[in-house]
């Protein structure tokens, strides 16, 4: 049967009811947004995963492949957004080969929101949903619980607060190419800079009719680590020794024997211990 | 909302979705078609009021295509009623269905929370509506004009607006008739005075 296993469901409830703690989900900060221009449709995301207050990983990928022209973008829970997406991706695959039609992105956003809608929130999937199709181009937001939005420009995640404000204090509805691609990574820097749940860097997918799907990753990096200004590492001589002794080789056969081995001759090493250098 | 008028039946609605505090959409459009002349105002969860209209709009259209013929209001109510009583403890949604059909011409339905049905000579709904029992109640008459009914609609969502914080934004309104289905828009930036007639 396709679809989740339940079996433990009971045996977590119990372990739960005893005061054992949920295991923690990564990524429910995040800052993703969407927004249309004359020819096409921009996504972008922040790149920080976090588990509780820790971040879990300083560069992870939230734009998520549905077919050539149709991305998504996702927020909520990690491995929600990343299984539901998988998922549809390929149903979308099969009904495009099935139909001989090129995949629509409200037929996407359909079976995510039925899929969804399903799962009455329990698959915390929020998703942003981008493309071109051949009925023009296509951007709705997706709530975990199966609700759906057609907006020319969208925001979601813990940062959306911020990166609504940008949006909504710089957009104008005749945008081109590059001034979609700018509003977008501004409001994913608003989020980065203003929400604790997002940052790192800005990636950025621009989908256009007639054009190759571009994904531009980290097309923004406003958190670079630079190069370290000092180290930690102590200079030569900065231990103070009293005496010098240096024992030549004819010296040391007074304590151990001396053999000198043939380049043939096999020699077994221990391997060899990991060092800073 | 969704009244009765001399020539069909006017539906209309704010354009605010809420999540918490947050404003998730301020252009909403909760008036939602789900056959060429029945459409219906959503109210309470958006997931469920939408899954529940595509579950009815599939229906009407098979509806319409197997019998080649369009169903009437009342049909599209009995689809509303059963989703909604049968699944009641599952959803929340207050929904309003209004429609033309060539046999009884424009008719209302209120399909509140529990699942119950009925035919009204006009229905309001939603966290606004209780602001403007008494507003409809004084200013509602038999057979208006479409230019009263749309005014008379306009009105009560500009005050249900004004008092109610979870609803505001723009006001959207679909006149049904024998005509069509014709789209109004009204924006708060002149008053909801205009634009009107949006296709």
């Amino acid at each position: 049967m396709p679809g989740f296993d339940f079996t433990n469901y009971n045996r977590n409830a119990a372990l739960h009811a005893k005061g054992v703690p949920l295991p923690k989900a990564t990524s429910t900060g995040t800052t993703i947004v969407g927004c249309i221009y004359d020819k096409g449709v921009v996504i972008a995301a922040d790149t920080r995963a976090t588990s509780g207050p820790i971040v879990a990983d300083k560069n992870c990928e939230k734009l998520h492949y549905i077919a050539p022209k149709i991305w998504c973008a996702g927020a909520g829970t990690a491995a929600d957004t990343e299984f539901t997406t998988a998922l549809i991706s390929s149903n979308v695959e099969l009904h495009s080969l099935s139909t001989g039609r090129d995949p629509r992105v409200i037929t996407c956003m359909t079976m995510l929101k039925q899929h969804l809608f399903r799962y009455q929130g329990h698959i915390g999937a929020y998703l942003v949903v981008a493309g071109v199709d051949p009925t023009g181009t296509g951007l709705y937001t997706v709530h975990a619980h199966g609700s759906t939005d057609k907006l020319p420009y969208v925001t979601m995640g813990s940062g959306s607060l911020a990166a609504m404000s940008v949006f909504e204090s710089t957009w104008q509805p005749d945008l081109d190419r590059q001034g979609a691609i700018d509003i977008c990574a501004e409001a994913i820097k608003a989020g980065i800079f203003n929400d604790l749940g997002s940052g790192s860097n800005v990636d950025v997918c621009v989908i256009e009719k007639d054009q190759p799907t571009q994904l531009l990753r980290n097309y923004m990096k406003p958190n670079d680590r630079p190069q370290k200004e000092r180290n930690y590492r102590f200079p030569r001589g900065t231990t103070a020794y009293l005496d010098q002794r240096v024992i030549s080789k004819e010296d040391m056969k007074k304590y151990v024997t001396i053999e000198t081995l043939s380049g043939d001759d096999k020699i077994t090493t221990g391997d060899s211990m990991e060092v800073d250098t | 909302m969704a009244i009765n008028f001399k020539d069909g039946v006017i539906l209309g609605a704010d354009s605010r979705t809420t999540t918490g505090a947050y404003i998730a959409n301020r252009v909403t459009d909760k008036l939602t078609q789900v056959h060429d002349t029945i459409w219906c105002c959503r109210s309470g969860s958006a997931a469920d009021t939408q899954a529940v209209a595509d579950i009815v709009s599939y229906h009407l259209n098979m509806y319409g295509v197997t019998n080649a013929e369009a169903p009437t209001t009342q049909v599209a109510a009995s689809l509303f009623q059963e989703l909604c009583y049968e699944n009641k403890d599952a959803l929340s949604a207050g929904i309003i269905l209004a429609g033309w059909d060539a046999r009884h011409g424009g008719q209302v339905f209120s399909i509140p929370l529990g699942g119950s049905l009925h035919k009204q000579p006009f229905a309001i709904g939603g966290s606004g509506s209780t602001y403007i029992y008494g507003y409809t109640d004084a200013h509602w008459r038999e057979q208006m004009t479409e230019e009263e009914g749309i005014d008379f609609v306009r009105s009560a969502l500009q005050e249900a607006i004004k008092w109610d914080g979870s609803s505001g934004g723009v006001i959207r309104l679909v006149v049904l008739t024998k005509a069509g289905a014709v789209r109004h828009l009204y924006l708060p930036d002149n008053g909801y005075t205009g634009p009107g007639v949006t296709n």
